[in-house]
């Protein structure tokens, strides 16, 4: 990393930022894209295979409807048209990941085309325009084995194919004008909006951390004053919200150094390092080189619009709407609600709560503070937290009805995290309610007297 | 008339080695199958879409339930090389500078 960099303020005055962001979401069906494998993460390797999803000679794919489905909410969802008639396509390229040689794409016709979506940072909304939505699948995993470092080094390479052929999105942006010094912020926005549709509209766990939704940034500066685009580069697997906008600030000031050095910036694939900057990666391949042709092993596709229109109707409120409508309801300022933007998860955690009963200031805390921090200690999301929103509530319920006081409460969430069943046989089981009923604690205190005198 | 670089590029994509002569004899021979295929666009006019299929069907689809049987045993028992129940491939050269 040797990178000069322009301070961000002096790429604002003499640029301005374009921005392109192509998003890959994982779908969560049961079984992969074109055979009857199970998508499950985690198992052992190559446990989840078959001669389809390992490319063997003679075995053919078959289109899981569900995914097409999905990727039709999806598209919907994103404004989109949905396309009448696509094929899939064949991309050609040689790497170990891919066991066929090839993956199954879609290439001039996708599936959903011409969305565009609003993105909201701050006070300011941005459209977000799509350029399309298309199916393929994932890759295996490859791991690199002796070698120091680099790939090129490595001494030989191991495959585990689990994932090769688990259904995948690509949702593409056309290029973003006009967002300026909010650049950073509208693609981290746009990408944690995606995060949230898909998760509502349950097509996809939507955890960056674990690669279900995977970011490529493309940023280029146009001098201001210019019509014509700049010269972009393309940062690859920026994996969370953060790395999103810290790649786009990144290199609109590496770009911007370049240029006003008068140089040229070179269309390139760069790598993303958690240390905060990007990286040369290879020199990309053209669309060309992937000799991309129709998928002889699949027939089109052709959406009926009937069928289009029942999964029009099957779609959740939007989730900026729902963002807008639950802060005027719960009555937060744009502070207090931005708390619960950042930790992902707690915005559904905390309006199931409510729904449950509890006051949207007792589910926010909750959820914010000790089931946050149990959260983050065990490494997992709020919602894999072994307590659910009803049982918030009801610790909320017994803590209102002066049944229990915080202090408690908190041991109430500590035995139901810990399986100790919901929050009343937690409270029986260890005893804990508080006593003030006078008439119950003199019989009590008498009870313990006359029993130990 | 396909190039000698063109096909040595081509050579390049699908990892295919070939010497000097090689590429030579290639490219003179695939340039007669080039413009022997190149007779079809004299007959088929602009109105008529490439056939991708032959067979008009669409929507072949399968319902999103699992149809597999564990046998990673068999599955790999048919590759090269295995390590670890993984399978093992030479390193790959000039992925990454
Ligand atoms: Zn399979």
């Amino acid at each position: 990393m040797a990178d000069e960099l322009l301070s961000f303020d002096a790429v604002l005055e003499r640029f301005d930022p374009v921005l392109g962001l192509e998003v890959h979401v994982e779908l969560s069906t049961k079984s992969k894209m074109w055979c009857g494998c199970p998508t499950e993460f985690g198992n052992e390797p190559n446990s989840q295979v078959c001669p389809v999803c390992l490319g063997l000679p003679g075995s053919l794919p078959v289109v899981n409807a569900k995914a097409v489905e999905s990727a039709i909410r999806i598209g919907l969802s994103l404004n989109c048209q949905i396309a009448r008639w696509c094929r899939f396509a064949r991309k050609n390229y040689f790497y170990p990941d891919m066991p066929k040689d090839y993956q199954i794409s879609q290439y001039d016709e996708p599936l959903c085309f011409d969305g565009e979506i609003a993105v909201e940072v701050g006070e300011m909304a941005y459209q977000v325009p799509i350029e399309r939505v298309h199916m393929e699948e994932d890759a295996g995993k490859i791991t690199h084995i002796g070698g120091v470092g680099r790939i090129a080094n490595a001494d030989y390479s191991l495959l585990d194919y689990n994932r090769a052929g688990v259904p995948l999105m690509e949702i593409v942006t056309k290029t973003i004008h006009d967002t300026g010094a909010a650049a950073p912020e509208v693609a981290a926005g746009y990408v944690a909006l995606l995060r949230d549709m898909v998760r509502a509209l349950a097509v996809s766990q939507g955890r960056m951390e674990r690669g279900n939704l995977r970011c490529d940034v493309n940023v280029s500066l146009m001098p201001k004053g210019a019509s014509e685009l700049g010269i972009r580069s393309e940062t690859k697997n920026v994996n969370s919200l953060r790395a999103v906008a810290d790649a786009v600030r990144y290199e609109m000031r590496r770009q911007g150094a370049i240029l006003s050095a008068g140089g040229r910036v070179v269309q390139e694939t760069r790598h993303w390092n958690e240390a905060g900057y990007t990286t040369a990666g290879r020199s990309k391949e053209t669309a060309e080189d992937y000799r991309y042709f129709p998928e002889p092993d699949l027939v089109p596709l052709a959406a009926d619009p009937a069928w289009v229109e029942q999964l029009r109707a099957t779609l959740p409120e939007h989730p900026g709407k729902r963002r807008a409508r639950l802060r005027t309801e719960w009555g937060f300022t744009q502070r207090e609600f931005g708390d619960i933007l950042a930790v992902p998860g707690a915005l559904d955690t905390i309006a199931d709560t409510v729904l449950a009963g509890a006051t949207p200031i007792a589910a926010r805390k909750w959820w914010l503070t000790e089931l946050a921090r149990r959260a983050n200690e065990w490494g997992v999301a709020l919602d894999e937290l072994p307590i659910t929103a009803k049982q918030v509530a009801e610790v909320q319920a017994l803590l209102d009805t002066g049944q229990i006081n915080d202090k408690l409460a908190r041991q109430v969430i500590e035995g139901v995290l810990a399986g100790e069943g919901d929050p009343a046989a937690v409270v029986q089981h260890r005893g804990l309610t508080v006593v003030s009923d006078t008439g119950a604690l003199e019989v009590a205190v008498d009870g313990a007297i006359a029993a130990d005198p | 008339m396909l190039t000698r670089s063109e096909v040595a590029r081509l050579a390049a994509l699908a990892r295919i080695e070939l010497s000097d002569d090689e590429l030579d004899a290639m490219a003179s021979q695939l340039d007669v199958i080039l413009s022997a295929v190149a007779a079809v666009s004299e007959v088929a006019s602009q109105d008529i879409p490439p056939t991708s299929h032959a067979v008009p069907l669409t929507n072949v689809m399968r319902p999103d339930v699992l149809n597999w049987v564990p046998r990673s045993q068999a599955m790999l028992a048919g590759a090269p090389d295995v390590e670890n129940g993984r399978f093992r491939v030479p390193q790959i050269l000039q992925e990454e500078q």
